[in-house]
């Protein structure tokens, strides 16, 4: 399988950047606003947004939380499921703008998950969902992210893999 | 093939050590759910969950129970003195009969030893044990050992102290294997004649004298005198038993260090543990309760996948 780097860590750095400015655009100073994470990878993209913003805005106490999906899947019988990672949202969902962050969006059925988790733990004033790779074509489910870092062209055979500079050395994408 | 090494959960016996942990992870998991405005998660929404008690049960059958519900199972109920076992059904009938009408899991508590591993050979079910006869109990010890997890951290090295009635409890027996397998250290303790006669083979130690297990232990798991098991009498009477074997707050006080004290119910108030005992900030005994929800959950989930 050949692989092809999609983003090198230079122009990951510049979307990551992007992708705050635009948050900040429509979000202001986060007062009203909360970041979370999905599990197991979506909560890296969530905290490297979580510490830009910090430092644009030179804000300390922007929401972030963490969320995990498994017990929300809609395959739970159907293919090997890992155990359930940690859910920490430790401030109140309630009537806060909710970012819903995951590093690919390819199917759309994580997010349904995620929203339905999230109803769970009360009423949202609003969700968006921001989303690094945005698997073009290739959705089952009416799900649209409001903000892309880039899209990619895939077929169904292929993956996007996203890797982290604290635990790959280096960030980068990859399409396998 | 579930998460688990064991498609049942008919004793701590069948658990490895990676099965318990995983079971402890999952059920933090669940904690957090069962904190949360809207308690429930849909993953057992296909499910339908058959409790078959033999026995009289408050507890275990509420908490199986309420953990079903969470996991959004259906759940029929099942007991014994109000069904056809009375005119004479055979276990393995019953069971069948129940499970014709497709349901995927069975939760069972009987008097006899053995009948969990019994129903698992002969019915196509997946068997949770909620206690057979005095022998395991799996579900109680694994909330009690998580419940000191929640206290002390990891289990290795910790000295549990076992007390009261060994002899007819299956919660003593797999508190004992579950501890170990966590790497704890165990005591038993109560009067000679409540004490198996070769229980030192599992490796536990053994100790008549209640003060002395007091003085060694960090945990004491107070046990229910088992007055329905007792064919013959065990001890003279109930003030005696009392006297030498009652936790009082006096005797906890005048311990070098705070220990934590806990009871897998129900209690018998006066008898191994005073009113103040049970109510004091160093029993863990209503949060043994709260975790027995989220570890039911932990184990019906993990079966299922």
């Amino acid at each position: 399988m050949q692989k092809r780097l999609l983003l090198n860590s230079t122009d990951f750095e510049i979307t990551i950047k992007r992708l705050c400015y635009q948050l900040i655009e429509n979000h202001d100073d986060f007062g009203d606003s909360a970041l979370i994470g999905l599990q197991p990878r979506g909560v890296f993209v969530a905290s490297r947004i979580h510490h830009h913003l910090s430092s644009i805005l030179n804000i300390r106490n922007i929401c972030l939380g963490q969320l995990d999906i498994t017990f929300y899947r809609d395959d739970f019988r159907k293919r090997e499921i890992s155990a359930p990672a940690e859910t920490k949202i430790d401030f109140e969902v309630e009537n806060k703008n909710v970012i819903l962050i995951d590093d690919v969006l390819f199917t759309g059925r994580t997010i349904r998950a995620g929203m339905d988790a999230l109803l769970d733990l009360g009423r949202p004033k609003k969700v968006e969902l921001l989303t690094l790779i945005d698997r073009r074509y290739s959705r089952h489910l009416p799900i649209a992210p409001d903000y892309t870092g880039i899209q990619v062209d895939t077929i169904a055979t292929e993956k996007v893999k996203v890797q982290w500079k604290e635990i790959d050395g280096e960030d980068s994408v990859w399409l396998i | 093939m579930s998460l688990l090494s064991t498609p049942h959960l008919i004793g701590i016996k069948g658990l490895s050590r990676a099965d318990i942990d995983l079971i402890f992870s999952t059920a933090d998991n669940f904690k957090e759910v069962l904190n949360r405005p809207i308690k429930k998660v849909p993953s057992l929404r296909d499910l339908t969950i058959a409790n078959l008690f033999f026995e009289n049960s408050t507890r275990t059958r509420l908490s199986f129970e309420l953990a079903e519900k969470r996991l959004s199972a259906d759940i029929i109920n099942f007991s014994a003195s109000s069904s056809s076992v009375s005119k004479g059904e055979t276990l393995i009938d019953t069971v069948n009969n129940i499970l014709a009408m497709k349901t995927d899991m069975v939760v069972m508590r009987h008097p006899n030893a053995g009948a969990a591993l019994f129903l698992s050979k002969h019915v196509k079910s997946k068997i949770i044990n909620a206690g057979d006869g005095a022998h395991e109990h799996p579900t109680q010890a694994l909330l009690d050992a998580f419940s000191i997890r929640g206290k002390v951290g990891d289990l290795g090295g910790k000295k549990v102290a076992i007390i009261g009635d060994i002899l007819h409890s299956r919660v003593a027996l797999s508190n004992i294997f579950c501890l170990q397998k966590l790497g704890a250290e165990v005591m038993v303790c109560g009067p000679a004649t409540l004490i198996p006669k070769y229980i030192s083979s599992l490796g536990v130690k053994v100790e008549t004298d209640l003060r002395k297990a007091l003085e060694w232990c960090d945990v004491a798991n107070m046990l229910r005198i088992q007055l329905e098991r007792q064919d013959i009498r065990y001890f003279p009477t109930i003030r005696e038993y009392v006297m030498q074997y009652g936790l009082t707050k006096e005797i906890l006080n005048s311990l070098k260090k705070e220990i934590i004290v806990m009871h897998p119910g129900p209690i018998n108030r006066g008898v191994e543990i005073t009113s103040e005992v049970a109510d004091s900030s160093q029993s863990i005994i209503l949060e043994q309760v709260e975790n027995g929800v989220a570890i039911r959950m932990a184990v019906i989930y993990l079966l299922a996948s």
